[in-house]
């Protein structure tokens, strides 16, 4: 399914969890390091580097473009790692979430509290996902090389809805599949 | 003694750096297409997705992953070799940050583990030197990313627990981090040794080639053991359920002390990147 940025902010609860989706629109890339900044940031009462609301975060940190091309190899890293950073960032407004990898259950529970969604790509296939990049703007932490953060504009980016904003969880889905056979 | 300028070796190990972020191994590339036909649905799609991003890495030499990982290189030098201008491992961490540089490769290392600062061109690398009959030098190269890294594990188990503690052990490893590490995994067991090269052998297994035979047939028959097991955890490629979690077993074994089983999982993503080059 194609979807927008648009329709997916007034209608999140469209995402299932286990539905594949090809995303369109504007996203931020953000890892350990910048998360960290951010919520500093937000602790001091200081403004975060782009605007938090409805805003879809990319947990990624490219490889360098080479000259002519829009952005390097640029595949999601590991979301597990920004999990203590994920609630507070949810409740500033934050309504998308792309990485990969299982979320911890309080994640889980502030995707639901706050009707987010989280998505996965799919690892180690980064030169693929370049391909949907169009255009990379870098907006700030210049000084964290990989880790700075990313403005992009991607078109079709392949994704499959891992916790959906009814708090559905892909990865303990499979979990209680592999209990039930065990079980049996 | 063959003499062999250490430029020789900077620029063997920046052109390993590219290919080998360039280029999936065959045989890593082999293992993904025989279980695309095992799998339906979101599992298929993954592979299908892993493969074709392989080929799009390969013709456009983009890397096949962002995490163009630590640089990890498994030496061997022959006695009989003498290094001109230099030392090999300045030689390495030349090509390397030539290599990273040259390539538009991710620089992913920081010099110090607290303050965190990137050093740019993904120095230091790490460096594992042994020394053999010949006048060759044989150098292999692992990029290993952080994420698969992460989800390696070790213990030191009592030796009461035996075959049945080891295996309780990698199956825990697995179950617990597997799914955040970009699978189908590759998984390398260390058994033995001590603490400090239980992890070594571990690493050392992802480098056997998938589909080739343990030295011992009994290893042999854990590693099949291992792996049916693993795949019946329903982790599948990315964490989304399937039958395929794991590529291959390695296991490697040292003798070790009466009182100690130390057991070692390095977990390697589908992104299996190694390369050998001999001089």
């Amino acid at each position: 399914m194609k979807i927008g940025l648009r329709d997916l902010v007034l209608n999140p609860e469209i995402l299932k969890a286990g539905r594949r989706i090809l995303l369109s629109g504007t996203v931020y890339t953000a890892r350990d390091a910048a998360h960290k900044r951010i919520i500093a940031m937000l602790n001091s009462g200081d403004a975060a580097p782009f605007n938090l609301k409805n805003a879809v975060i990319y947990y990624c940190g490219p490889s360098p473009a080479k000259p002519g091309a829009v952005i390097g190899a640029c595949g999601p890293t590991t979301s597990s790692r920004m999990d203590v950073f994920t609630p507070k960032i949810l409740e500033e407004g934050v309504k998308f979430l792309i990485g990969k990898g299982a979320r911890s259950e309080a994640v889980v529970n502030s995707i639901k509290e706050n009707g987010a969604v989280y998505l996965v790509a799919t690892g180690g296939a980064a030169a693929l996902l370049s391909k949907t990049v169009k255009k990379a703007d870098l907006i700030a932490f210049e000084d964290l090389g990989p880790e700075a953060v990313y403005k992009l504009e991607v078109k079709d980016m392949p994704l499959i809805v891992a916790v959906d904003s009814t708090g559905s969880n892909i990865f303990e889905l499979n979990r209680t599949v592999t209990s039930q056979k065990s079980t049996h | 003694m063959r003499k062999i300028k250490s430029e020789t070796i900077i620029n063997v190990v920046e052109n390993l750096c590219a290919e080998a972020n360039f280029e999936l191994p065959v045989d890593v590339l082999k293992a993904l297409e025989k279980n695309v036909v095992l799998e339906k649905d979101t599992a298929k799609d993954i592979l299908e997705e892993i493969i074709e991003n392989a080929n799009i890495a390969k013709e456009e030499r983009i890397p096949l992953c962002q995490d163009t990982g630590t640089a990890n290189f498994f030496i061997k030098v022959g006695r009989n070799v003498d290094i001109v201008d230099g030392d090999i491992c300045t030689a390495i961490n030349k090509g390397v940050s030539l290599g990273y540089a040259n390539n538009y490769l991710r620089g992913s290392i920081v010099s110090d583990p607290i303050e965190r600062k990137n050093t740019k061109n993904n120095t230091p690398a790490n460096i594992y030197i042994d020394i053999v009959s010949g006048d060759k030098i044989e150098i292999t190269f692992l990029p290993k990313g952080g994420g698969s890294e992460n989800a390696s594990a070790l213990k030191m188990l009592t030796p009461s627990v035996g075959w049945d503690g080891i295996k309780e052990f990698v199956l825990s490893a697995v179950g617990e981090k597997g799914r955040n590490a970009c699978p189908p995994l590759v998984v390398g067991v260390g058994v033995g040794g001590d603490f400090a090269s239980v992890g070594l052998m571990s690493k050392k297994a992802l480098l056997r080639e998938i589909g080739s035979e343990n030295e011992s047939a009994f290893y042999g028959k854990k590693e099949i053991e291992l792996l049916n097991d693993i795949n019946k955890l329903n982790i599948g490629p990315m964490g989304m359920g399937g039958k395929t979690t794991a590529l291959a077993v390695f296991i490697e074994i040292k003798p070790a002390h009466i009182a100690s089983l130390p057991v070692a999982v390095s977990i390697q993503c589908h992104s299996c990147r190694r390369k050998t080059v001999i001089i």
